[in-house]
């Protein structure tokens, strides 16, 4: 099927953007984001305000028509495949599969100090109503904080002995974040151990695709709980704890 | 002003006890200095400059006595008995020391007296021209004094003079506050970069010659918009005193400044960073540097509605530290947020309650009030109202500093437009609002209320508690953000020195017998 952004009428086409360039609010500015709006695919483009932010730049609200359909049958993307179970099921599955707890590690590595996605996934309280992993019985999570650095990250893998790597990243500009994974990875491969852990992705920006492209397992974005996170873990550890025997 | 009618008798408890926290950690700072107090103190006699591996020649000096042992004794007396013998010229023994001729241990320690004598031409230059600085903030506040509550942004580009266009747009935009995020990771550096800096990561690096540089653009905006536009950076982490040192040299207005913070989100040591802190608080009182302090972030952790005494027993303490500092209660820029679920029934009466609390309770503090993040999602046109009921509690509450949201917070550091709908968004509240304040009274027994006095209640619980503990028990428990920090843990501690018999810091002692006389 052929999709167009709906405005009010089914492939209308209709969108909006908002941006600033650095020139006048004056005729010509204007005339310089239509010809923007047009480069960018938009027809008829409708400069709904534009007003002086200060020192020689203008901000431009424009409607219009993108030009462009997207075909949907032919998309194809990578994502998380395994099922979401709740709490009780999981932790009903590392029971019955299991005669251990599962070790989860977590931590923002590299300069990141952010820690409300790390918190969300791992701490007892959870986020929106879901708990965190710390409440999960049969699994044991650390949640190491922020400003970890790889190598104290791979480090407590170890002494850990742990089963499942969670690593925090917030996008930040210069794809700082990006060199940190895959840092990451390559740690992981030269103590080999890379193969012996899961090692899972996670933050606003993060998803499923780009996680795998960087080496990892599984990636999670926005409005991504702690069960959705401990499902696929679970099952991706019993899957392969039989592929091994 | 006491529109919440909280019982006083509880408030003076909770300060009581706020005080005798601060009085046990005291107790302990006075026994010991850092290298980072040191390398202040090397700063405020004028010392500056890197090495030929750019490493920053307070760390050269300091690191020799403290490899040696030494650092007990403070650095004052080394750096006199090097002045002596280079004739009294800074510049010739600095640069013998540097070349390698001359070594600070084998040098001939002089008494406290005459170490004294030797320094005062040194420090006094300095400290005249932080005293000038503290003139002219003055002067031009009073010509030029702005809006009540004061609007304050965020540049973040890395890139000192890329900062500059955008502080510039900002002040023209309405911004009265200009804060320079440091680059991610600096508050973990053991030295303070040298020189100007293009090149940071999600910030910009903090150095004295990035500070000289924002400061001069800022002057150009205050004539230009008729506001005294104030500079804020950031003295924490392991540099706290030497960021506050060069701030106060170059004239910049609010610091952040709040070991507290440090510990629990920077895991820095908590022995170090409260030693660091009361120095650079004893600077920040000497130049009239307004601090801010790290509370809201508490709530970025923890429950909002859970967790908001502990934000409340957090400004107490942290207003007992800035008192043994000699901080005046107008530079007590105490920090809060709006971090409760919007989605909660209610959120915004317990926001109002909160931030009118902390009003009341701080009559004379510049309070920081900071946007809601937490509850943030990427649905940027969601962000934009609940940044406009953040806007409201604010005018509603009379904050000081109005820290404004970005309506793409958690997506990238912000763009000018999104500066610039901040700040269109806040100036609308405020005047549509303008006398609304005057206008409200709360219910006796209204939801407000009745949360405000339930906070302060548990907030007075708390502190009696830690004050029992002692405040670095209640760290390692988790009390604040539901972090927990143990003592020998985090980063810095082996900066830490206890002092000799004999130590002696010839720039804290003339900056507490001055400020003791006023």
């Amino acid at each position: 099927m052929k999709i167009r952004p709906y405005g009010d009428t089914m492939s209308d086409g209709k969108v909006q953007v908002s941006f600033t360039l650095p020139c006048l609010a004056d005729e010509s500015g204007i005339e310089a984001a239509k010809i923007l709006a047009r480069k960018m695919g938009m027809n008829d483009p409708n400069v709904v305000h534009v007003e002086a932010i200060g020192e020689g730049f203008s901000f431009f609200v424009v409607y219009g028509s993108v030009i462009h359909e997207v075909e949907t049958d032919s998309i194809k993307v990578e994502k998380v495949e395994t099922p979401t179970m709740s709490r009780e099921e999981i932790e009903a599955i590392i029971e019955a599969e299991f005669d251990r707890d599962i070790i989860f590690i977590g931590a923002s590595t590299g300069t990141d100090a952010h820690t409300v996605g790390i918190d969300a996934i791992m701490n007892m309280k959870g986020f929106a109503g879901h708990y965190g992993l710390e409440r999960y019985k049969h699994i044991k999570a650390y949640n190491l904080g922020s400003q970890v650095s790889n190598e104290e990250f791979v480090r407590q893998a170890k002494i850990l002995k742990a089963d499942v790597l969670l690593v925090s990243q917030t996008v930040t500009q210069k794809d700082v974040h990006l060199k940190n994974m895959v840092n990451l990875v390559e740690l992981l491969e030269a103590e080999n151990i890379r193969d012996k852990v899961l090692l899972i992705a996670g933050g606003a920006r993060i998803t499923h695709e780009l996680a795998k492209e960087l080496g990892y397992d599984a990636g999670f974005g926005p409005k991504k709980y702690a069960e959705d996170v401990a499902s696929f873990a679970i099952l991706e550890l019993i899957h392969r704890k039989k592929r091994v025997q | 002003m006491n529109k919440l009618d909280l019982d006083k008798n509880t408030i003076l408890r909770c300060r009581i006890s706020a005080k005798k926290i601060a009085d046990d950690i005291h107790g302990f700072i006075n026994q010991h200095t850092t290298v980072s107090v040191e390398r202040t103190v090397c700063r405020l006699l004028g010392i500056d400059g890197v090495d030929e591996l750019d490493i920053p020649i307070p760390n050269r000096l300091v690191d020799e006595i403290y490899q040696a042992g030494n650092l007990g004794k403070g650095i004052s007396v080394y750096i006199a008995a090097g002045l002596k013998l280079y004739d009294n010229s800074m510049a010739r023994f600095i640069s013998a020391f540097t070349a390698g001729e001359v070594r600070l241990s084998d040098l001939k320690l002089l008494s406290e007296q005459e170490a004294e004598n030797i320094l005062r031409s040194q420090f006094n230059k300095t400290l005249a021209k932080i005293k000038l600085n503290k003139g002219i903030r003055k002067e031009l506040q009073d010509k030029y004094p702005g809006r009540e509550t004061k609007l304050y942004v965020i540049v973040a580009t890395g890139n000192i003079y890329e900062d500059v266009i955008q502080a510039k747009a900002a002040a023209a935009q309405g911004a009265d506050i200009i804060a320079v995020i440091r680059s991610t990771g600096q508050s973990l550096l053991d030295y303070v970069p040298y020189g100007v800096t293009t090149e940071g990561y999600g910030g910009t690096y903090a150095t004295q010659e990035n500070f000289r540089i924002m400061r001069a653009a800022l002057d150009e905006m205050t004539e230009k918009t008729q506001r005294y536009i104030q500079l804020v950076n950031y003295a924490s982490g392991l540099c706290m005193p030497e960021i506050a040192a060069m701030a106060a040299v170059e004239r910049l207005d609010i610091l952040l400044n709040d070991s507290m913070y440090g510990i629990i989100f920077r895991d820095i040591n908590m022995q170090r960073t409260f030693i660091d802190q009361y120095f650079s608080r004893l600077i920040n009182a000497y130049a009239g540097i307004i601090i801010n302090t790290g509370e809201d972030n508490y709530l970025t952790t923890a429950d909002a509605v859970e967790e908001a005494h502990t934000v409340l027993a957090s400004q107490f303490i942290n207003e007992a530290f800035a008192k043994q500092a000699r901080l005046p209660e107008e530079l007590m820029g105490l920090g809060h947020a709006f971090e409760i679920n919007p989605e909660i029934e209610n959120s915004f009466l317990y926001e109002v309650a909160q931030a009118e609390m902390a009003r009341e309770i701080f009559p004379n503090a510049p309070l920081k009030y900071m946007p809601p993040t937490k509850h943030i999602t990427g649905n940027v046109f969601r962000a934009y109202m609940q940044n406009t009921m953040f806007n409201m509690a604010t005018t509603m509450t009379n904050q000081s500093i109005h820290l404004l949201g970005m309506m793409t917070e958690a997506i990238h550091t912000p763009f000018m437009q999104d500066r610039f709908l901040a700040l269109e968004n806040a100036k609308t509240v405020q005047g549509a609002l303008k006398m609304w304040r005057e206008d409200i009274e709360y219910k006796h027994d209204g939801i407000i209320r009745s949360r405000a006095v339930e906070v302060l209640n548990m907030a007075e619980k708390l502190l009696d508690e830690v004050k029992d503990s002692g405040l670095f028990k209640a760290l390692e428990n988790g009390v604040f953000a539901n972090v927990k920090r143990p003592y020998d843990g985090g980063k810095g501690l082996d900066g830490v020195v206890k002092k000799d018999k004999d130590y002696f810091n010839v720039i804290a002692n003339r900056m507490e017998a001055e400020l003791s006389e006023d």
